[in-house]
């Protein structure tokens, strides 16, 4: 099928392209283009209208190719390929030209630039669409297991809701006790319950689950394969307490001379080397501080008094880690937040002043407070100072925390009412109470008498002989400036993403936003799933939200995740290598690259194994013969793309050709779009499944087919789905570099980069930095370049076939 | 009595002026004081720091007058704190260009008695030239 009559679809999304892309011209010069047999412009192209008039298009015109010119594909890529699937045509003859992320907004300065990437770009998806092949999907099976990464709120309401579904869960906890940061809170705003009341049934319930095995003091150590396969490691740390002998009955801790600042109690209050973590802690079981013990940590028959205090033998210094294998379908991560550390933010000196201190820690008093056993004195006059390490770039946090205004709403008024003499202010800098009944709560803590003020401190001082804090603000609505003395100085501290997220987003290779918190797959519609197939995110780990958000977005990935794991089987993009067997010769250079050992020998030729390939191209460049090729992204269709691409190049301007890996750096450039940042209309990006896939000989033809640089972008090695691919993709520039430099043309316009998805400037710098530099260089002239794109395949393995035929 | 400000194109004009001569994207700033909270001069300031940011943002040309602008001694207190990244000192020191660009001297240097001269300390003769610090 390769030729084919073409529909092409020209979208205005609603003003956001065309208001800067003259969508007509777009859509009389695809008028013009060979085997195009349609033009339509629409005004919003993914709507129920666009999409019936691509159906009917479809069935009325015979149309057997479409190209959609919109948004980014990593939108509506699927919408339209189930268009075409219902209209009874193949979902894989589908090609996107991305005029959106890729055109109108990073090149709104510049609309006639604009428009003329906007043709190339729909010239680029057109010759692409000519070639396209009707693909079936792979088929694979999965069942009905799950993987909980994090015991907090957010990991325990995934896995009751997994578990009373009848799903599988095995629920991972780092901590010796489930139950998260919610479990140290006083009470929950608005509605003032106490915190530890309304979780701990909720911690209950899960031993109780039949369906969750629940492994605590224990960390995942490595997870491989993917949706419906993910091998899962645990190491299991020893609790040094055998859990089936204690009761719990507090001989040993009673016993224990060792005492260590709690981490329940934020460091303010002393527990033992063996102890229970709280009240309510489940597994309500002794655990042995490996850290602090002294027969762990000076050996031999050191102490020991626990030994002789526990009437049940349960103290066992024998236990080993242990390593728990298992395999799951799909993983939810629910890692949640670590809090800023106050100590920092210098200027307000928290662990240097003993009446500064956190927000957490004043969470932790009221509870003690409330319970009749205070921890310390509190004083008579306390503030707030709220954004302490939130939406501050001197230290580096430019998001706002979302929960700090009514946590500090809360225990204000809580302390003002259970001391109505008290002065309790709140220094703020914008009061955000977004939520159902935040604003009413907000008024009651005015109404209670608690005194917000707009300004912020710049530093705190501590009276030498006092001890209080002195503090000079700015009262920013009066314009007076104000000082104050306090007993007590509250720093409302931010979240920040958990230190224990870092192993796992690496493990899983899921990628970061801005901020550091973990990337969902798309900010309004799928915010529980990340970018990996069958890996979800529950709760602060994806971005700071209250307890509310946090269980909803729970309940959302607990459902994302059964709407995969309830079908028997899943289908994937059919992205896989494959032979062209007339042209193999059988020399097996093919072989050792592949990483995941997809290809062998069959009777003197290529295979490759479709299943375990995961079609990241590598193996292609190996080829002496072109036998080697890769579906969706064919050695054709990628030399018809860069053909086009080049087309409209007229003498004496420059193209710059950006291949970007589908996993980052494509999204990169969408990320950079949308945040309207612009870079040279020079470049035009073509979508490429890993950068290894960009083959020296592509590049050779690019250079002869008219592009003055070339630029590859990858995905950060330790974060690719590919994790070889930046190595092959180095081997390849390196080797045309040589060539260019043997031709004598500059050898640094071709270059690469790895990046994350945060990389916004250095995206622009580098494709910037490569335009200038082709700019300013003396161009190629037209003998180098045809000479380049002659028997590239001779040049390029001369020595390689020498070897082979000698072995 | 309450002044009614009417913000019109002059307005605008001269917050560019003063985006463009800083180099500080004044319309950033949030107005959370805390630069007027740890400057060391505010006291001694007819506007706070953060109020000068305010004036600039609305385009109030009157904000070149005060002596907050002189009393600025670009000690960067304000500066190292600012959670939104601003410069508040450059920001002062573009309203400062203001009247230095003008090139009005307010002595004059031939009048001045020799012997007076020798005793003047260098750094008072430049300030009384075309500034108005102190």
């Amino acid at each position: 099928m390769k030729t084919g009559k073409i529909g092409v679809y020209v979208c205005h999304c609603g003003g956001n392209i065309s208001e800067v892309v003259d969508v007509k011209a777009v859509a009389a010069f695809a008028e013009k283009q060979t085997d195009v047999v349609l033009v339509r412009t629409n005004e919003h192209m993914c709507s129920e209208l666009g999409q019936k008039q691509v159906a009917d298009d479809i069935k009325e015109h015979k149309l057997d190719k479409v190209v959609i010119a919109a948004c980014s594909p990593q939108f509506h890529e699927k919408t339209f390929r189930s268009v075409l699937a219902k209209a009874g045509l193949n979902p894989y003859v589908l090609e996107m030209a991305n005029l959106r992320e890729q055109c109108s907004w990073p090149h709104f300065d510049f609309p006639e630039f604009a428009t003329r990437k906007a043709k190339d770009l729909t010239d680029t998806a057109i010759a692409k669409a000519r070639l396209d092949e009707p693909l079936e999907k792979k088929t694979m099976p999965i069942g009905k297991r799950v993987l909980v990464i994090g015991a907090g709120i957010a990991g325990i309401q995934a896995s009751l809701g997994l578990g009373d579904a009848g799903f599988k869960v095995h629920l991972v906890e780092r901590e010796p006790s489930i139950g998260g940061k919610m479990a140290q809170l006083s009470r929950t705003f608005p509605t003032e319950d106490c915190s530890a009341c309304i979780l701990s049934p909720k911690m209950a319930d899960v031993p109780a689950n039949p369906n969750i095995t629940l492994l605590t003091n224990a960390e995942v150590e490595n997870i491989d394969g993917y949706l419906g396969n993910f091998e899962v490691s645990v190491l299991k740390k020893p609790r040094y307490v055998d859990m089936n002998k204690c009761v719990t009955c507090r001989s040993c801790e009673a016993s224990c001379p060792v005492k260590v600042p709690s981490e329940f109690d934020e460091g303010m209050t002393m527990r033992k080397a063996i102890y229970v973590p709280f009240d309510f802690a489940v597994p309500y079981k002794h655990i042995i501080d490996e850290s602090q013990c002294l027969r762990l940590t000076k050996g031999g028959k050191v102490c020991g008094l626990c030994v002789k205090a526990c009437p049940h033998d349960a103290i066992d210094f024998d236990q080993k880690p242990e390593r728990v294998k298992f395999t799951v379908d799909t993983v939810i991560v629910a890692t949640g937040y670590d809090t800023f550390d106050a100590a920092t933010k210098k200027v307000y000196g928290y662990g240097k002043f003993e009446n500064v201190v956190t927000a957490l820690q004043m969470e932790r008093m009221v509870v003690r407070g409330a319970e009749g056993n205070p921890i310390r004195k509190m004083g008579q006059k306390i503030a707030f100072i709220q954004c302490v390490g939130s939406r501050d770039e001197q230290v580096g946090n430019e998001y706002c925390s979302r929960i700090c205004c009514m946590y500090a709403t809360k225990l204000s008024q809580l302390l003002k009412r259970s001391d109505p003499s008290r002065d309790v202010y709140v220094f703020y800098t914008d009061l955000r109470a977004f939520g159902k009944g935040f604003e009413e709560y907000y008024k009651r803590a005015q109404n209670t008498g608690v005194k917000f003020l707009r300004g912020k401190p710049a530093e705190l001082f501590e009276n030498p002989d006092t001890k209080k804090i002195i503090m000079k603000i700015e009262d920013t609505l009066s314009r007076e400036i104000l000082e104050f003395e306090f007993d007590l100085v509250v720093l409302s501290t931010g979240l920040v993403p958990n230190k224990g997220t870092e192993p796992i987003a690496q493990i899983l290779k899921l990628s970061k936003s801005p901020d550091g918190f973990l990337q969902e797959a798309h900010p309004k519609f799928k915010p529980e799933d990340t970018l990996i197939e069958g890996v979800f995110l529950a709760g602060t780990v994806q971005g700071p939200k209250d307890i509310p958000d946090t269980v909803g977005q729970a309940s959302a990935a607990a459902l994302r995740a059964v709407r995969l794991m309830n079908q028997e089987a899943y289908t994937i993009d059919p992205l896989a290598a494959f032979v062209h067997e007339e042209a193999c010769d059988g020399c097996g250079l093919c072989v050792s690259p592949c990483p995941l050992n997809a290809i062998s020998l069959v009777s003197k030729l290529a295979k490759v194994n479709q299943t375990l390939c995961t079609g990241c191209g590598s193996c292609i460049a190996s080829c002496p013969r072109n036998a080697l090729d890769l579906q969706c992204y064919s050695n054709d269709q990628l030399a018809a793309q860069v053909k086009a691409a080049l087309a409209s190049k007229k003498k004496n301007e420059t193209r710059i050709l950006v291949f970007a890996d589908d996993m980052t750096a494509y999204r990169l450039a969408d990320n950079v779009g949308t945040a309207k940042m612009t870079y040279s209309a020079d470049s035009l990006i073509i979508r490429v499944p890993s950068g290894s896939r960009v083959t020296p000989k592509l590049m050779l033809q690019a250079f002869a087919a008219g592009a003055d640089g070339i630029f590859i972008g990858d995905s950060e090695q330790k974060s690719s789905p590919y994790p070889h691919s930046a190595a092959v993709m180095k081997e390849n520039v390196s080797t045309v570099a040589n060539i260019l430099s043997e031709s004598g043309i500059e050898p640094d316009r071709v270059r690469f980069f790895e990046f994350v998805t945060v990389m916004l400037g250095g995206f622009v710098k580098q494709i910037d930095g490569l335009a200038d530099y082709c700019k300013k260089a003396k161009p190629i002239p037209a003998q180098t370049r045809k000479a380049l794109g002659k028997d590239i395949n001779n040049r390029l393995f001369a020595e390689d076939r020498k070897e082979s035929i000698q072995v | 009595m309450i002044n009614k400000l009417v913000i019109t194109s002059k307005n605008e004009e001269f917050l560019r002026r003063i985006v463009e001569l800083s180099g500080e994207t004044i319309t950033v700033c949030e107005q959370c004081g805390t630069c007027s909270g740890g400057c060391p001069l505010v006291l001694e300031m007819d506007v706070t720091p953060a109020e000068m940011m305010r004036m600039v943002q609305l385009g109030q040309e009157e904000v070149a007058e005060t002596r907050t602008i002189w009393l600025c001694a670009s000690c960067f207190s304000c500066t190292v704190k600012c959670p939104r990244g601003l410069d508040p000192s450059k920001v002062a020191e573009a309203l400062r260009q203001l009247s230095l660009r003008k090139a009005i001297d307010h002595i004059d240097i031939m009048n001045i008695p020799a012997d007076e001269m020798d005793k003047l300390p260098q750094i008072a003769l430049v300030s009384a030239f075309r500034k108005l610090t102190g």
